[in-house]
């Protein structure tokens, strides 16, 4: 008998450690949002939220803190790589989804994985010593001579890194459409592209807009490939050839001299602020509707 | 009837080269990180530490920033795992009502995509307030934090996929929730729990953004936590924003160490889930 209580017990302090430490992660995660609210609240206290999120008047040493050249940067480079991925991923998934057998699915996970699992640096090497010089000859081609330090080039850059990323979670979606759907379409005599059109997408299309706003997402965060090739100046583009500042690349690369400035810092955390929030509400949108779908 | 033909045709050969395009960026990265770290690749790189003078071109190596990598990311993959695992099993149907697990499972999806440099951000606002400066510690304690919901979210996808049947036998026959974790869940999630763990350790060695200003960059190794740490990122990323030519060169070849360890952590991690697949009941 005691033995079976000695189990019992022992059961429930597992138990209750476990649920313990899932409630705990939950409760750091809160406080990871709280303590970037509280850094950030003097900014928000002091200056009015136009003064902050709208203006692109950016100058620390006169006590001007406008982050819209950022954000903007930020929303270019994202939506140029979105332009360049999102078409190509998606038709490769469809590729592997409807034309593909399940050996050669298996056999191209490890290139697609690895090619998501590379470190974000080495694309910026790859940017360096490819991109850079390319966007520079095209821009002469264009007849404008510009280093190809550029918003251009951190798109270009920023779509080969989201390309895996798309791919591998559109075709999630796609795998996860019953096969009766597409067959009853081919029973009919359509071709696979009239399947596809009036059968597949039809019945994929949100699960593949997430896929694509969770690329987009991804692509707004991303750090320190970008800042090697975006050029990090703080003015707002006028052109697809023009440098600019993304938010990342801007927390990364003043964080060093925070004290020297006063408020500084905290308008350094106010812009790690807007990011995240900027980032979870497209993530949270997209994992909703996939979470919906039933894909996990 | 051609027509209709001739565009599924059409499109057959775009879906072909779009993947074909994406098979040749991949190839592109390694054939360019190769070939151009290669060259540049000296023993003396891998095992030595930056002598002075080293960023103006002079000898030494990485081996700081190697190992650096090393000391961070296992410490953090310890770190994750110990609070991942019992999180991932608490998201179970055993221990939590669906509705809170799929709640929680959001909001994990959510964090695993905010971005490292907003985590780089936090952990440093914490370390400042505790009175750390840019340690092993304090980069251990950021990369955890980037680790820990893919390394749950994860986990807790292996977990589920273990069949009704095999969770309820054990339960039937009278085990205790634990007992029931620790002789089925764990065992028939065993090699997928591996490729979680494993898949963070490669996020975590090539993550730069969290330790930019948590870890801090130094030429030695560190002597104890609280001692400043290279990481082989960040000495890529130094290093190429030199002028000279020598320090670029080792730029590549630091790359390509750094490529070098992801690409067999991912085939290692292939190769572990095959192995020990061939022990689990389907």
């Amino acid at each position: 008998m005691s033995v079976l209580l000695f189990r019992r017990f022992k059961d429930q302090i597992v138990t209750m450690s476990l649920r313990g430490i899932l409630v705990g992660v939950l409760i750091l995660s809160a406080g990871l949002l709280g303590i970037l609210l509280l850094k950030s609240a003097p900014m928000i206290s002091d200056f009015p939220l136009s003064k902050l999120i709208f203006s692109a008047a950016w100058n620390p040493w006169k006590g001007q803190f406008g982050l819209s050249a950022f954000i903007v940067a930020s929303l270019g480079v994202a939506i140029i790589a979105l332009i360049f991925a999102s078409p190509v991923s998606l038709l490769a998934a469809l590729y592997l989804s409807e034309c593909a057998n399940r050996r050669l699915r298996n056999a191209l996970r490890l290139p697609i994985d690895i090619l998501a699992g590379v470190p974000s640096v080495v694309f910026g090497l790859v940017g360096v010593i490819v991109i850079i010089p390319s966007v520079s000859i095209l821009s002469r081609l264009c007849g404008r001579d510009t280093t190809g330090y550029s918003i251009l080039s951190g798109g270009i850059l920023l779509a080969i890194m989201i390309m895996p990323y798309i791919l591998s979670l559109s075709l999630e979606v796609l795998l996860s459409l019953p096969a009766e759907a597409r067959e009853a379409a081919i029973a009919l005599g359509a071709t696979r592209w009239e399947t596809v059109r009036h059968v597949v997408l039809k019945r994929s299309v949100v699960g593949l807009v997430a896929a694509v706003v969770l690329g987009f997402a991804r692509a707004f965060g991303e750090t320190i490939a970008v800042m090697m090739v975006v050029g990090n100046v703080a003015k707002i583009p006028h052109s697809a050839f023009d440098p600019a500042y993304p938010l990342p690349a801007l927390i990364a690369n003043n964080f060093g001299e925070l004290m020297s400035i006063p408020r500084f810092d905290s308008a350094l955390f106010l812009a790690a602020l807007v990011l995240m929030i900027i980032v979870g509400i497209f993530s949270l949108a997209a994992q909703a509707v996939l979470h919906h779908i039933g894909r996990i | 009837m051609r027509n209709r033909k001739m565009k599924d045709a059409l499109f057959y050969w775009t879906m072909l080269g779009s993947l074909a395009f994406i098979l040749a960026v991949f190839s592109v990265i390694l054939i360019v990180v190769f070939s151009k770290g290669f060259p540049a690749l000296r023993w003396s790189l891998i095992f030595q530490l930056p002598k002075s003078g080293y960023y103006l071109g002079q000898d030494g190596g990485v081996a700081n920033a190697i190992l650096g990598t090393l000391y961070l990311s296992s410490g953090a993959v310890l770190v994750s795992i110990i609070l991942a695992l019992p999180a991932a099993i608490a998201l179970q149907k055993d221990y939590t009502s669906p509705r809170f697990a799929q709640f929680t499972r959001l909001i994990l999806d959510v964090l695993w995509g905010t971005p490292s440099i907003v985590y780089g951000a936090i952990g440093f606002a914490i370390m400042v307030y505790l009175g750390i400066r840019a340690s092993l510690l304090g980069g251990i304690f950021a990369l955890s934090l980037v680790m820990l919901p893919l390394m749950i979210r994860s986990m807790d996808e292996v977990i589920r996929i273990v069949p009704e049947e095999l969770r309820e036998t054990p339960l039937a026959l009278g085990s205790t929730r634990f007992e029931m974790v620790r002789a089925v869940l764990l065992k028939q999630a065993f090699p997928g729990i591996l490729t979680a763990v494993l898949l963070a350790l490669g996020r975590g060695i090539g993550d730069a953004a969290s330790v930019l200003f948590t870890a801090g960059f130094t030429d030695n190794l560190p002597g104890s936590l609280m001692d400043p740490v290279a990481s082989l990122p960040l000495a890529v990323f130094f290093q190429i924003g030199s002028p000279l030519k020598e320090v670029q060169q080792r730029a590549y070849a630091s790359a390509m160490i750094l490529l070098f360890l992801i690409l067999v952590i991912n085939i290692v991690s292939r190769i572990l889930e095959k192995r020990f697949t061939r022990h689990t009941i389907r």
